[in-house]
């Protein structure tokens, strides 16, 4: 599979990358490259074999419902690169009608 | 040279008041200082820290309340948030991050009575095989200053094979502990998947990671893995099962063991040195009495292919939460929210992750899923099948570690699939969820270490250090030190 470089610059707006020309350029090339060798897996049948997700087959556990953890929020936001008020602030996404 | 003394004789001398922590922590301080500026395995150290850790070991050891790590100087690799410390994951998007809480693995050697010294390097994430996409620049090997430690657990490694601290812990996501362990010329062992806790280990493949020792011995790794194995309810894919001691088999006898070797292992790529000297080290572990007989993992050349799918994806979704948001790396002025988001972003990862992050998003995007994600899945049940019915036949599987001893510092950097080949022989292991460990085996003709790696069957950790740590006492390559350390 060979990207183009349209297709590299539509990876990169869903992952929330920027990216200039020259690594749009760079990228293109790379990622098509390793493409082309994941694409090796081709050759090998898999039509009986089932997929994994885990190695060891395990269920997700469940836990009693209560309360386990405490109240942090104050930790937690004072590494935060903007807060006000106990809320993370980031540039307005609502416009004003 | 109290340095070149293993975990194991330093917690002798310490129970028997031969020496005190605080005394052992400045000695071990004083080596990075004077030392680490030849290598950068740190990329912060915790000096004050650390006293205040041997003060207090020294005080539970002398109320008689000491175990076997209490006031052993540790490092800690630097994807383990550890509370009040950077915890930068070698990645500029977390060099302003403190974290705010403890990794398990982190509580259980504090509780241990452990010294913490510092933070090691690592390549960024955990992404890479060299250490050289860290954002706090390459690590160099101390067997040659020219050349990579190994990655992604580079700067543990390092640390270790230069003796600036006794044990490290690393992280393995598809060779991040053996590969270094092997290339830097140390034993690190990548247990199975849910022996350790994932709990404040910056993910990066949630479904490969794992966390384990870097050490001198297999009795030393066997020491570490005691203090950070065990169930986590925070982790929810730990595994809720007793814990062995890992000590107390290592004496065992190995006589009659069943070693296979996999021809897969032993082909096209492998470096001549490494394959006289991993023969070398079979006949050894013949002599102790091992049965020596070849099998087959014949899906092992898609190990790659098929990793490069799942753990790009995992990561993908993993590293969206570094948003610019909550903590880490805020690009100056954002214009809007998206603009935000996406220079934050650019501006705090690496080429490397961002690569892997597009890879991922390209996979588990619209149309491609079954093509990429699904067909990597079942290769990677293919891969376990294989490890499977090996393990009808023996019980542990031996070879090379890497195909080459470490190279050199940008070697492979502008190529990233030669880098990822670098990896054969240890992501399979990753990808059926198995234990692994390196040991130091020999040395290549330009004196670099060479590992033989071990893997066994699940919850198999006790067999692998016990065949190690026999390994070592018939052996001295995990005592030879690099010039000038």
């Amino acid at each position: 599979m060979s990207l183009t470089s349209a297709d590299v610059k539509k990876i990169a707006h869903l992952a929330r990358l920027n990216l200039s020309e020259a690594d749009i350029a760079l990228y293109t090339q790379q990622l098509s490259n390793i493409l082309h060798f994941i694409e090796q897996m081709n050759e090998a049948d898999t039509s009986h074999i089932d997929a994994i997700a885990h190695s060891l087959d395990l269920t997700q556990r469940l836990r009693p419902d209560r309360v386990s953890e405490t109240d942090q929020r104050e930790a937690f936001q004072s590494i935060a690169p903007r807060v006000e008020a106990g809320l993370y602030l980031v540039p307005k996404v609502i416009d004003e009608e | 040279m109290m340095h070149y003394k293993t975990i194991a004789e330093l917690s002798r001398d310490l129970a028997a008041k031969k020496i005190s922590s605080v005394e052992l922590t400045h000695y071990f301080l004083d080596r990075i200082k004077n030392l680490d500026s030849q290598l950068n395995s740190f990329i912060t150290v915790t000096a004050e820290q650390a006293l205040k850790d041997a003060k207090r070991a020294d005080e539970w050891i002398a109320a008689g309340k000491g175990g076997p790590l209490t006031g052993i100087p540790i490092a800690q690799k630097d994807i383990f948030c550890t509370k009040g410390i950077k915890t930068s994951c070698g990645s500029k998007i977390l060099d302003n991050f403190i974290s705010p809480y403890d990794a398990t693995v982190v509580t259980k050697f504090k509780e241990a009575g452990t010294v913490l010294l510092g933070k090691t390097n690592m390549d960024e994430f955990a992404m890479g095989s060299s250490n050289e996409t860290s954002f706090h620049g390459p690590v160099k090997n101390p067997w040659d200053l020219a050349r990579i430690p190994g990655g992604s657990s580079g700067g543990s490694a390092a640390a270790v094979a230069a003796y600036l601290t006794p044990g490290a812990t690393g992280t393995d996501t598809g060779g991040s502990i053996r590969q270094p362990a092997a290339l830097s010329g140390i034993t690190g062992i990548k247990p199975t998947y849910g022996r350790v806790s994932r709990y404040g280990m910056i993910a990066y493949a949630s479904s490969l990671d794992q966390g384990g020792p870097m050490t001198r011995t297999a009795e030393d790794a066997a020491i570490l893995l005691n203090a950070m194995s065990g169930f986590d309810p925070h982790d929810s894919t730990s595994v809720d099962d007793s814990v062995p001691d890992y000590t107390t088999t290592l004496n065992d006898s190995i006589a009659g063991l069943r070693i296979g070797l996999p021809k897969e292992f032993f082909g096209e790529g492998l470096d001549n040195n490494i394959a006289k000297a991993i023969e070398t080290a079979v006949k050894e572990y013949e002599k102790l009495g091992a049965i020596i007989q070849e099998i087959h993992l014949p899906n092992t050349a898609l190990s790659i292919p098929a990793y490069y799918v799942i753990a790009p994806a995992e990561c993908s979704s993993n590293l969206a939460r570094f948003d610019g948001v909550r903590y880490g790396h805020r690009c100056e002025n954002p214009a809007d929210l998206e603009d935000l988001y996406k220079r934050s972003r650019s501006e705090g990862f690496g080429n490397e992750v961002k690569r892997r992050i597009m890879i991922g998003t390209y996979a588990l995007s619209a149309g491609y899923y079954d093509a990429y994600y699904l067909k990597a899945q079942k290769i990677r049940g293919l891969i376990r099948r294989d490890f499977m019915d090996a393990f009808q036949k023996v019980d542990i599987i031996a070879g090379p570690t890497s195909p080459t001893a470490a190279f050199k510092l940008g070697e492979k950097t502008s190529d990233p699939i030669s880098m990822y080949l670098s990896d054969i022989y240890t992501i399979a292991v990753n990808l059926a969820g198995l234990p692994g460990i390196s040991i130091p085996a020999g040395f290549t003709a330009q004196n670099l270490p060479i590992g033989i790696q071990l893997i066994g069957n699940y919850f198999a950790e006790a067999k692998l250090l016990n065949a190690a740590h026999q390994y070592q006492k018939v052996t001295d390559w995990h005592t030879r030190t690099p010039e000038g350390f």
